[in-house]
């Protein structure tokens, strides 16, 4: 695993309350890793931590949150007790970031030059003019028309998707090697959206670039990913190549994530909808935390959480029904039930 | 079929001031002589970008806005016409589910209270009536009774949204305007609503004026589909024979741009350049010509009509 650009091991965050009293293990255990140049989806609802954890890897958690356990390993250094001033030269130089909305992550009072040059000054030492020209080169590689007169101009003088790109600009400035994407394309309209896809794309490709997509939307892993990584409850529960997590989902949730969108291409009267909520990420359950709602559950999974087992090499799920000795099917999980509750 | 609904040539423009001085006016033309019909029963989806009019046109078909030209007929009366009584019987044939359930209910209110609002100021109904109503709707929409007493904060996102529906439907309307029902939840709560508003379609006749950007949605929810650009219609017809095979080069364009289900569905189409202009100065011509791969010199010039093409209406020159 020398050669992985980034890989994750065990990494868990937890916001923990004033008195102590109540810890929100918003990412438990999570593992992963990417390679140089490819691109990782991680996908999951609302509450999910897939945002804290974009937050853990750079290192920039609220207050209330830390890093309790685990190794963020990226290029071959651990990023989680680097000192606070190293951690700042990582960030905006090897790891950049993209938010959601562009217009709260642009400031409205300088100039776009000003701030697609901010990165090239703080790290590269840049002067005021030479970070000015490569401003508007910058400009110029998100395909916005007529970088020298945008250059001068202010946020509030672009359209959204213009914005976003001016966003993408700023993050590819000091050409890092991970571009974490957190909704990248949620405020977009749908042609704007599919532009700026394409956009991204392209960048990686001229650039080398590894990409981490955060997001909520299918449609978007299975356009931009080469693996995916299924969030639910602080936990990835499943992970892996993304055409094979997508034709053969081996977790539950994810089965079901699959089957509860819509598609163009064939008519359904019913989508399989999931029942029920998310737990508290305060108050988890005893056993795995999607039992609740899980179609497939048994006795086993109210008590016991599944460890993450490893299907096919870059492949895993955390689920009993993917464990060595269960076969995925659900019939011979009844006996299993049966004996547990006697 | 008969059509519940039928809008014809139907306008709304908006006076813009140009300049902090004021100066010359612009209009904006937000829906442009538009027509459709909302068949009985079944689901008109409409789609388009930002600044086409379709929010507009929901607007007009609730009755917040008065067209500026053309008519809205319901049940074959023009609402022009509606005297006071009739008015105020299709407002409450009307009603309206919207986007964020967190900012449509009052955080102050009961849930009967919210449910109950329009039966308690559209009728006259005494009080064990309105609750016997409320918690026949609650049921109806998949809540338990114990709701009624609780307040909008105690439920999630899809309970909110199944909250609104239920308010929607107290008055028993015939035509409910969706507008993005389900864009502000969370995927697996999505299929839950969309499910439940099938489900009480057919269950209750209701005919739905279905908006949203996510045309799988659509397609999946609509039985006709219209699509809008810059306040025209430029393609309506079956939802699933417009979803699988659109005509006008701005429909393909959109349901290319529309992400796949699955990775191996992905597209290589070219991506659609260039950005919406501005509603304020449309184009001349066809709006969508500067960004049409297939614009010609009359396209520039003349608007193309909606026409019918091979059980579709199409507003496009390719097409004549």
């Amino acid at each position: 695993m020398a050669n992985k650009l980034l890989s994750l091991e065990n990494v868990s965050a937890h916001y923990v309350s004033q008195q102590g009293t109540r810890v929100v293990r918003a990412v438990d255990e999570v593992t992963l890793s990417l390679d140089a140049g490819e691109t990782l989806g991680i996908v999951g609802e609302s509450g999910s931590g897939k945002s804290t954890l974009a937050l853990t890897i750079l290192r920039l958690l609220p207050k209330a949150a830390r890093i309790v356990g685990g190794r963020i390993m990226f290029e071959g250094e651990d990023l989680v007790d680097k000192p606070a001033a190293e951690m700042r030269r990582v960030r905006g130089k090897r790891i950049a970031m993209i938010l959601q909305d562009p217009m709260a992550s642009l400031n409205p009072l300088f100039t776009i030059g000003d701030q697609v040059g901010e990165p090239l000054r703080v790290h590269e030492g840049a002067s005021r003019s030479s970070a000015w020209q490569r401003a508007i080169d910058l400009i110029k590689s998100v395909r916005i028309a007529s970088p020298q007169t945008r250059v001068a101009q202010f946020p509030h003088e672009m359209s959204g998707g213009m914005r976003q790109r001016i966003v993408g600009a700023i993050g590819m400035s000091c050409e890092p090697r991970l571009l974490i994407a957190d909704e990248p394309t949620t405020s977009l309209d749908l042609t704007i959206q599919a532009q700026y896809l394409d956009l991204l794309r392209e960048l990686q490709r001229t650039h080398g670039l590894a990409l981490i997509f955060i997001t909520h939307n299918l449609g978007i892993v299975a356009k931009m990913c080469d693996q995916l990584a299924v969030m639910y409850a602080g936990r990835v529960v499943e992970q892996g190549p993304v055409s094979r997590v997508f034709s053969q989902p081996l977790h539950p949730y994810t089965k079901a994530l699959l089957g509860s969108i819509p598609r163009m291409t064939e008519e359904r009267e019913q989508l399989t909808a999931i029942d029920g909520q998310p737990p508290d990420l305060a108050n988890l359950p005893a056993g795995c935390s999607f039992a609740a709602r899980c179609p497939a559950a048994f006795a086993r999974c109210q008590v016991e959480a599944p460890p993450d087992f490893t299907v096919e090499p870059g492949r895993s799920a955390r689920c009993w029904l993917a464990a060595p000795t269960v076969h995925a099917s659900i019939d011979q999980t009844i006996p299993l039930s049966r004996s547990a509750a006697s | 079929m008969t059509a519940v609904m039928e809008a014809k040539g139907l306008s709304k423009h908006f006076q813009a001031r140009r300049g902090l001085f004021g100066g010359s006016r612009g209009v904006v033309r937000a829906v442009d002589e538009i027509s459709f019909a909302i068949e009985t029963g079944h689901t008109l989806g409409v789609v388009g970008e930002s600044g086409c009019g379709k929010t507009t046109t929901a607007k007009l078909v609730l009755g917040l806005e008065t067209p500026s030209g053309g008519s809205i007929q319901f049940e074959g009366r023009d609402l022009e016409t509606l005297d006071t009584p009739g008015r105020r019987r299709y407002r409450k044939s009307v009603q309206a589910v919207f986007q964020d359930p967190y900012a449509s209910l009052n955080p102050r209110m009961r849930i009967s209270a919210i449910i109950a609002e329009p039966l308690v100021t559209n009728e006259k109904t005494v009080a064990p009536e309105v609750r016997h109503r409320v918690l026949e709707l609650l049921d109806l929409v998949g809540l338990p009774e114990r709701s009624a007493d609780l307040f909008p904060h105690e439920f999630s996102g899809g309970q909110r949204q199944r909250i609104a529906i239920a308010r929607a439907l107290v008055l028993s309307p015939q035509v409910i305007v969706l507008d993005e029902p389900v864009s502000a939840l969370d995927v697996s709560i999505r299929a839950q609503i969309l499910n439940l508003l099938r489900s009480l379609q057919t269950r209750l006749g209701l005919s739905y004026l279905f908006i949203a950007h996510d045309l799988a949605a659509v397609a999946h929810m609509s039985h006709e589909i219209v699509v809008m650009y810059l306040g025209k219609i430029v393609e309506s017809g079956e939802a699933r024979a417009l979803a699988l095979s659109p005509k006008h080069p701005y429909t393909k364009a959109l349901f290319a741009a529309a992400l796949p289900s699955h990775p191996d569905e992905r597209s290589d189409e070219p991506v659609l350049q260039g950005e919406v202009p501005s509603p304020l100065s449309p184009p001349s011509g066809c709006h969508f010509h500067p960004r049409c791969p297939h614009a010609t010199a009359r396209c520039a010039q003349e608007a193309p009509r909606l026409r019918p093409v091979e059980g579709r209406q199409v507003a496009c020159h390719l097409f004549e």
